[in-house]
């Protein structure tokens, strides 16, 4: 492997995680915070991506797409959560898990009877198709640059939030004494509902900016919350340092794996995960 | 005026029958306090009163109002305040995090709660979980002021912490009373609840079998004791 080809896997491995961060951040929240374990997560990144396609086609524009999609998709994960996910959080996992594959099962369902079993593509913005060159013999694609700056940029909001605000306060407190927060006057029904839905349009935000990148296609959901679960493990749940970590080295382990040992790449991820388990047995953040 | 009033509540841990109509109230202003041996529904009562564990009959009220099946923040916002057992302490947070996490705008500021645990100062930056078990239970204390309450309660006001720290836990809460806060206050040690409270209350077995002043508390010293005594 040339030194660019390697310098360019390290790019695309980099981006690959910073938008599996965006959909794992929600997951290990949800999972941290409210205790549901959401196999729906997924589905979220998926109609996200559908939603992408289906308003770019429209207006013929990506931008758009995204403006009016993250409501959209924030309000659904209101809905979802104040109709389903409420009815979960003194359920055991069990429980979780039947209800929120349930859901997985109702969002493919939707989604075939809306947008057929075709793959799609998405076109990027005009304004970003164009590649910049990378060493001599490889160019990386404005819209990928443009993408990692988006997730980077995302990543730096969600951490002012969560370490600077009241609201990312009451988020860290209930995970661990919920009950504590609400003794002291504050809603945490409503907290659970804000933090379950802004996950939601985070999932949703990466789907839509991988849209571009990867085509959009029926099943793309699952693949991403198997890579998210094996990213909250690896970070620890509920750490969303330990998420933007893990998610890191989940994407770089499976762009070198695809590249290195074609067809075993998810046999890569999960080495990286059990090696990270056997030093450190509750993730890295744990 | 009756701040907080909890009439004939009855209240179970699934198909455990622990609180069997328990009546009492604290007006405004008024320390009142709430003994009684290990495992006598203490603890039930003040989570019955604050809609954690809500009783399965009776009714609690706030300056008049019914609350008993309101979610606990909605009671809380009434202007209760708990300092739970066990402290409840987010141990993730810094000290400074857990003041003000759920600080209402009121008389109590960062300032003003420094001034009475100035030891808490020079804490602010660390971990709930790095304080020792005498901050925390300022900490405790200190944040429930800050959400400016009417009515605060301490469940377990000084247990488990040492002679000196207790002390200036005592003082704090003297210095509240000045301030005319209401306080119900569970605790164990006996003398110093006897000193501070204006009424107080024994609790045998999930009922009230004592009630009155500290005047009336000694009259049947023996029998109290009794009652307390492990
Ligand atoms: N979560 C629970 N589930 C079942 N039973 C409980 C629960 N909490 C308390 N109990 C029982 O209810 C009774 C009253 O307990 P409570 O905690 O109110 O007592 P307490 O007076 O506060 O005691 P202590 O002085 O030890 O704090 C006890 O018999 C206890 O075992
Ligand atoms: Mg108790």
């Amino acid at each position: 492997m040339s030194f660019s080809l390697f310098g360019l896997q390290v790019l695309n491995g980099v981006e690959q995680g910073l938008l599996l961060f965006l959909v794992a951040s929600g997951l290990t929240l949800v999972f941290g915070v409210l205790g549901v374990l959401n196999f729906a997560h997924g589905s979220f990144y998926m109609l996200g991506a559908y939603l992408a396609f289906w308003i770019s086609a429209g207006t013929g524009s990506l931008l758009a797409a995204v403006l009016i999609g993250i409501p959209v998709m924030a309000s659904l994960g209101f809905l979802v959560e104040r109709l389903a996910i409420a009815r979960l959080y003194k359920r055991d996992h069990l429980s979780q898990v039947l209800l929120t594959y349930g859901l997985v099962l109702l969002f493919n369902e939707l989604q075939r009877a809306l947008f057929g079993n075709d793959v799609h593509g998405v076109d990027a913005p005009r304004l970003l198709a164009f590649r910049i060159p990378l060493g001599s013999a490889q160019e990386w694609p404005a819209y990928r640059v443009f993408t990692a700056a988006a997730c980077i940029a995302v990543a730096a909001l969600m951490r002012q939030v969560i370490l600077k605000t009241r609201f990312g306060m009451r988020v860290r407190a209930g995970a661990s004494n919920a009950e504590m927060v609400e003794a002291l006057g504050i809603d945490v029904r409503k907290l659970f509902s804000a933090l379950f839905s802004a996950g939601t349009a985070l999932a949703a935000l990466a789907g839509m900016l991988a849209a571009p990148l990867t085509t959009v296609y029926p099943g793309m959901g699952e693949n991403v919350l198997v890579l998210s679960f094996v990213v909250v493990v690896i970070g620890g749940i509920g750490s969303i340092k330990g998420a933007f970590f893990g998610a890191m080295l989940v994407g770089l382990s499976d762009t070198f794996g695809k590249v290195l040992l074609p067809g075993l790449a998810s046999a890569m991820v999960y080495a990286v995960m059990a090696a990270v388990l056997l030093v450190r047995p509750r993730g890295l953040a744990g | 005026m009756k701040l907080l009033e909890l009439i004939d509540l009855h209240t179970f841990y699934g198909e455990s029958h622990v609180l069997h109509g328990v009546s009492l109230s604290v007006n405004a202003g008024e320390t009142v306090t709430l003994m009684g041996r290990n495992g006598m529904g203490k603890t039930t009562t003040i989570r019955s009163a604050l809609g954690l564990t809500p009783p399965r009959s009776g009714e609690v009220r706030v300056r008049g109002t019914t609350v008993t099946r309101w979610p606990a923040h909605r009671i809380a916002r009434e202007g209760i305040a708990l300092v739970p057992e066990g402290r409840g302490i987010f141990p993730t947070l810094t000290a400074r995090e857990n003041l003000l996490v759920s600080a209402r705008p009121g008389r109590w500021t960062i300032d003003r709660v420094l001034r009475l645990f100035p030891r808490l100062g020079e804490r602010l930056d660390h971990l709930g979980a790095q304080l020792s078990g005498g901050e925390q239970q300022m900490l405790s204390i200190a944040r429930a002021l800050l959400t400016n309450p009417s009515l605060i309660v301490l469940d377990g006001a000084t247990e488990g912490l040492a002679p000196l720290v207790r002390q200036e836990i005592w003082s704090a809460v003297r210095q509240l009373r000045g301030e005319g806060t209401a306080a119900l206050i569970v605790d164990k040690e006996v003398r110093a609840l006897l000193e501070i409270g204006d009424r107080h209350l024994i609790m045998v077995k999930g009922r009230i079998v004592f009630s009155g002043t500290a005047g009336d508390w000694r009259a049947r010293s023996e029998e109290n004791l009794a009652l307390l005594r492990a």
